[in-house]
């Protein structure tokens, strides 16, 4: 090429240089990135479109999905999962901004030691924290019924994980546990950011503590909030471990959730077609919902 | 301006109930811990013993019969390796998409962003097949190359590098650096604290990423110490007190990595938050 460099064709090459180096900067992410995220999403998607085992692989249009809407355990499984996240994710939201707003005031090493309690469940690895609920679940040695049974609240030892009336609250609770962890940081370090002067403002105004909150700092931490709300969402709906390690999603599929079932069929059946389609489904769910949450917590924004 | 503090029942109250809820939090761990060294009669009681009385190492001895040794070496391999690669790949990506104004950009960022907001557990699946037809089934780096992939990684050190001054990189042109050298000499000490937030945060969740684990990774000398404690639990499950120094070999050193670097910690979890 043998061009005038004009200012604009200077502009170009400069353009032109600085991509070319920029996109060397970007290889070695952009190699994992596509490799390993970016093709296994487009293979989950196309593949649920067929029926894909070990031995078979036969394009089947849309009967994977239609089949999972007749299948009673997934639906089950539907059902459970929605219970799971209903619950979990305003209990979670609620429970880490009260606990927020308790310590952010602290002086600094309280609260931070507060924070890393709360923290410390999620750190400890859920493999970790679920064999020893699992014990303290225990119906011979466990520490719930000695407790509850000293306390006289329960009459005869009760078997948490295996009776399907108690199993997926046991589950809940212990989600939980390793679920507000995030939030609280998140929080503690959104209230340390309002702006005092605003707060200040207020109270020389005579505005009361509730109305300090809820007219001042609710709103500036509502984009906290609604990330909370998101990541929320997303854990509890990808509930899997604890389900796998506790009960197997039983007893008679009271605990099965979509996740565990998705397991269930491409691993355990080996049927990788109709557990990609339903992994679609999951997606699909989980965006509906955060684009639900952005919509209501959006409008109350203003 | 010193603030005056007030003392109502409302505090007390919830200073009463934080401190209760703490101790709930803390409980597992302290249950785990004494657990590991409690007799098998004592576990078995059904009346608990709050304090071990009589502690034994006997838990402990049972648990190196298995090879929990390697299987906790397996998980800090693949835990550094995953943060190694993580950091070097991330900071690259993430400091050209914060300073450099090239063609794609939007769109590139923006993938990234969706991506993220997908759950990373649905494409286990495909995963699994694609490491088996690169034959990396069974091998850490099945766990490793999906764990440098994730796009939080990139999106957390474009969020730092949105710090560095622009007038600099302008300064280190002017003279005569070229890119490799004003990344390695301008931008790396400048995002070094982001670097440091996202090496903990991987680790940890290279550490904790059982499920991910549990699909690719097969044959007993393989596991990690999650899927080792997993697989003895599966195998003796009413064996609590082995169970129990299993739990606690896994506990014990990355909570000792969270403590050390807990403030990296707390900051790229907050950074990772905020809008992009």
């Amino acid at each position: 090429m043998n061009k005038r460099i004009k200012p604009a064709g200077m502009q170009k090459v400069l353009i032109r240089r600085e991509t070319i180096s920029a996109y060397l900067f970007l290889l070695p992410a952009l190699i994992f990135f596509a490799g390993f995220v970016i093709v296994p999403m487009v293979m989950c998607l196309v593949t649920s479109f067929f029926n894909y085992s070990m031995t078979e692989f036969a394009f089947v249009g849309f009967s994977n999905y239609v089949e999972m809407f007749q299948d009673k355990i997934f639906i089950r499984a539907l059902m459970n999962t929605v219970l799971i996240v209903v619950v979990a994710v305003p209990v979670v939201t609620v429970f880490s901004l009260w606990v927020s707003s308790v310590i952010y005031k602290m002086n600094g090493a309280v609260c931070s030691f507060f924070r890393c309690i709360f923290y410390l469940p999620v750190v400890t690895g859920t493999v970790a924290v679920t064999v020893v609920w699992k014990w303290m679940f225990n119906k011979y040695t466990g520490l719930f019924n000695y407790v509850l049974g000293s306390a006289g609240i329960i009459d005869s030892d009760v078997s948490w994980l295996g009776d399907e009336r108690t199993a997926i609250w046991c589950i809940i609770l212990i989600l939980l546990t390793t679920s507000v962890g995030q939030p609280i940081v998140l929080y503690v370090s959104a209230l340390g950011n309002v702006d005092d002067s605003l707060i200040e403002a207020a109270q020389v105004d005579g505005a009361t503590s509730r109305q300090v909150f809820w007219k001042i700092k609710w709103p500036q931490i509502m984009p906290t909030t609604l990330y909370i709300l998101v990541i929320t969402t997303i854990n509890s709906f990808q509930c899997y471990a604890l389900i796998q390690l506790l009960t197997s999603g039983g007893p008679n599929h009271s605990t099965e959730t979509i996740m565990y079932y998705i397991y269930y069929q491409a691993f355990r059946l080996y049927r990788y077609g109709y557990g990609n389609a339903m992994g679609v489904i999951l997606a699909i769910i989980i965006a509906v919902f955060s684009a639900i949450q952005f919509k209501v917590a959006g409008r109350k924004d203003e | 301006m010193m603030k005056k503090i007030k003392i109502t029942p409302y505090k007390v109250i919830s200073a009463i109930v934080l401190i209760v809820l703490a101790f709930f939090f803390l409980f597992p761990l302290y249950w785990i811990l004494t657990g590991s060294v409690k007799t098998a009669s004592v576990i078995n009681d059904a009346v608990p013993q709050w304090f071990p009385l009589s502690p034994t190492m006997d838990n402990y001895e049972r648990l190196l019969d298995n090879p929990a040794l390697l299987w906790l070496f397996n998980s800090v391999a693949m835990a550094v390796l995953s943060m190694v690669l993580t950091c070097v790949t991330a900071s690259m990506a993430g400091y050209v998409l914060a300073k450099k104004r090239f063609v794609g950009r939007k769109v590139l960022f923006g993938i990234f962003i969706c991506a993220m907001a997908l759950p990373k557990q649905v494409i286990l699946i495909p995963l699994l097949r694609e490491m088996s037809f690169l034959n990396l089934h069974d091998s850490m780096w099945a766990v490793i190359l999906p764990t440098v992939g994730w796009p939080f990684g990139v999106f957390l050190m474009k969020q730092f590098s949105e710090n560095i001054p622009g007038e600099l990189l302008e300064a280190a042109k002017i003279d005569g650096a070229g890119e490799v050298r004003t990344f390695t000499e301008i931008v790396l000490p400048i995002i070094k604290p982001g670097i440091g937030a996202l090496a903990i945060f991987t680790f940890i969740n290279c550490w904790n990423d059982y499920f991910l684990q549990l699909i690719m990774l097969n044959s007993r000398s393989k596991l990690t110490i999650s899927l080792g404690i997993a697989k003895l639990q599966a195998e003796m499950s009413t064996d609590f007190g082995l169970i129990m120094a299993g739990a606690a070999l896994a506990a014990i050193p990355i909570i000792t990595v969270f403590l050390a670097f807990q403030k990296y910690f707390t900051k790229g979890i907050t950074m990772g938050a905020v809008k992009g």
